[in-house]
């Protein structure tokens, strides 16, 4: 029997060992912590958000709030029962008491109720005027960015006046979207006299994202190899005939990749529109009475960020308003996601097609 | 190998400096060329003979890829790439005027690059890229050069079932071939191919090197190599570069046996580079 030998890398406690550990939890417990935060922030939007959106009885979703407009709430009591009524169903109601007071001979009773605005009916006129911003900035902001992104990459000659333009749109990307909206009140509201209307909140929206959507162009431009560019010259192409046929088609999932941040930014600012494209409210939906097409352009819409903005800060507050803040915040979450997962299953199906 | 439009009295020493070319397609005149303010090329004169092999040999950095790629002017790709003195005339004209349409000149002298690079589309797609960039839709026209192209470049009896399959499901020797087929099916005079073989295996590259001896058939092909053996066995001419300039020029067989300059002797016995 031979003595065992000491072992040479036993571990001895020491300063650096327990400063290790120590560095390892702090990193550890911020991620923890943001878990928490953003988990928090879901699950209360989810919780309170989904009492309004779903129901417990068939058809399970409230329809309502999905379909129709805003309406004020009407709070009385009727016949010893507290009734929560939306506006057009309060008159019925009250013309259908007075109607059967006649009948009995009897003169119809006061009923006294109290209004709350904006809590009753729903939100359809906000989720059609937010995916129209969605859709036409987004629009308007990827043929901007991508054009702008494909010269910078593929035809400028880079120098000092590459380096300022890029410098510029870093810059850009770091201006508050609260001077967008001044901007876009400024040039598109005023100046170019297209008062509070879609194309203003379009192009107010495509120049705040723009930056984000040209860096992120320009990353995917220059990922895609450089043989391919060298092939296709090699070949006979012209410089644009190159870009095409074998630049963009590769870079296109990067695109679309950088435009899912820019839909939910896009979707989230409430700043930029409020001046420019944003109606607190509106009862006509914007396909309804238009006397010409290009009346469409030149209109305002509810959106839903504005709408949460307007029903949590600028109408007295109740238990009535929470059920619509929670709501629309839910909603909206939904179809901000709904968005991203459009683009991003589109981006998946781009990346088998042409993959290297 | 001996070329037909050679004369015997070119593998004599006397004849070599500078060697006298038949019927040249391309003549390379006195060029000197520079990266912004760095000369990579000093001084260079040759000739390059039609439908033969003309490699060009030397120790990384030595300029040959970038002479390649003054011939059909993919040197133009990049910033502050310039030629300051000289000119390289392909069937007696100039490349570098101002009224040379650069596409024309590139679809007469086709480039096979070191790193196989097909498209991501099918074999079929990539065949036919060039024509369909000169507007070629004749479905029958295409499927024709199609295979013509794929059994110019000894591809079509691999990939024959399966030509709508993606050119990135093939191996590399492959893949490398496709690339020339991609070439050849723009029909060009010119073939420049540099280092076409450096990513391949020894199979592959023996596959790629019995196809240029077939395409030496129609083509003037202009190779890079690294490799001396391959220079060896498959080009007529050989060059060797040595820190931009032209060392020697002259037929293989002469350089490989009996080079006239001590340095071109040194690198071909492996004593260098």
């Amino acid at each position: 029997m031979s003595q065992p030998t000491p072992n040479p890398f036993r571990a001895t406690p020491s300063f650096s060992r327990t400063f290790e550990s120590g560095v390892f939890w702090v990193l550890r417990s911020t991620a923890y912590i943001i878990l928490l935060c953003g988990g928090f922030v879901f699950s209360d939007i989810v919780i309170k958000g989904s009492t309004t959106v779903f129901r417990p009885e068939f058809p399970f979703v409230n329809t309502t709030f999905l379909t129709e407009a805003p309406e004020s709430l009407y709070v009385f009591e009727h016949e010893g029962v507290k009734r929560e009524m939306g506006d057009r169903e309060f008159r019925a109601f009250r013309e259908s008491e007075r109607l059967k007071a006649e009948a009995a001979g009897r003169t119809a009773p006061e009923i006294k109720a109290t209004s709350y605005v904006y809590s009753a009916g729903g939100i359809f006129p906000c989720i059609v005027g937010t995916v129209l911003l969605v859709v036409g900035s987004m629009s308007i902001a990827l043929c901007l960015g991508v054009a702008s992104a494909i010269f910078l990459n593929e035809y400028a000659r880079q120098g000092t006046f590459i380096r300022l333009v890029r410098l510029t749109i870093l810059n850009l990307a770091g201006v508050p979207s609260i001077v967008f909206g001044l901007f876009g009140m400024g040039l598109f509201v005023i100046f170019l006299d297209w008062n509070v209307s879609l194309l203003a909140g379009w192009f107010t929206l495509a120049l705040m994202v723009l930056p984000v959507v040209i860096t992120a162009s320009e990353e995917s431009l220059k990922a895609v190899p450089q043989g391919f560019r060298e092939a296709s010259l090699a070949l006979g192409a012209t410089k644009w005939q190159t870009i095409r046929k074998a630049v963009l088609p590769f870079a296109l999932p990067g695109i679309l990749t950088s435009s899912i941040l820019g839909i939910a930014r896009v979707a989230g600012e409430t700043a930029p529109i409020m001046f420019t494209a944003a109606f607190v409210v509106r009862d006509k939906l914007p396909w309804e009475d238009l006397e010409r097409a290009s009346d469409f352009f030149f209109q305002g819409v509810m959106a839903l960020p504005y709408h949460i903005y307007v029903v949590s800060s600028k109408i007295p507050q109740n238990e009535y308003t929470e059920r619509v803040q929670y709501g629309t915040a839910f909603v909206f979450l939904l179809i901000v996601a709904l968005i991203a997962t459009t683009s991003i299953v589109l981006r998946a199906r781009l990346r088998r097609r042409y993959r290297w | 190998m001996p070329s037909p439009l050679l004369p015997s009295s070119l593998g004599s020493a006397e004849g070599r400096n500078p060697p006298v070319v038949r019927r040249p397609v391309i003549e390379i005149a006195d060029l000197d060329f520079h990266y912004g303010t760095s000369q990579a090329l000093h001084d260079i004169s040759l000739s390059i003979a039609e439908k033969e092999v003309t490699a060009f040999i030397g120790p990384s950095g030595c300029g040959k890829s970038t002479l390649l790629r003054c011939l059909n002017r993919m040197n133009d790709l990049i910033d502050g790439a310039r030629i300051s003195r000289g000119a390289i005339r392909i069937r007696g004209v100039d490349i570098h005027q101002r009224d040379v349409e650069v596409m024309e000149l590139r679809k007469r002298v086709g480039m096979v690059f070191q790193k196989s690079n097909p498209f991501p589309k099918s074999i079929y797609e990539n065949v036919v890229y060039g024509l369909r960039l000169q507007g070629v839709r004749d479905k029958t026209r295409l499927d024709e050069a199609v295979e013509t192209s794929l059994r110019g470049a000894a591809l079509w009896d691999e990939v024959k079932d399966r030509l709508h399959a993606s050119g990135l499901s093939l191996s590399g020797g492959q893949q490398q071939r496709l690339c020339i087929a991609r070439t050849i099916a723009i029909e060009p005079e010119v073939i420049l191919m540099d280092e076409p073989c450096s990513a391949l295996d020894p199979i592959a590259t023996a596959k790629v090197e019995e196809l240029i001896h077939q395409l030496k058939l129609r083509y003037t092909i202009v190779i890079v190599t690294h490799n001396m053996q391959q220079a060896a066995r498959c080009s007529d001419r050989t060059a060797f570069f040595y820190l931009g300039k032209l060392i020697e020029f002259a037929p293989t067989k002469d350089i490989f046996m009996t080079p006239s300059n001590p340095q071109t002797e040194a690198y071909v016995s492996g004593r260098f580079g």
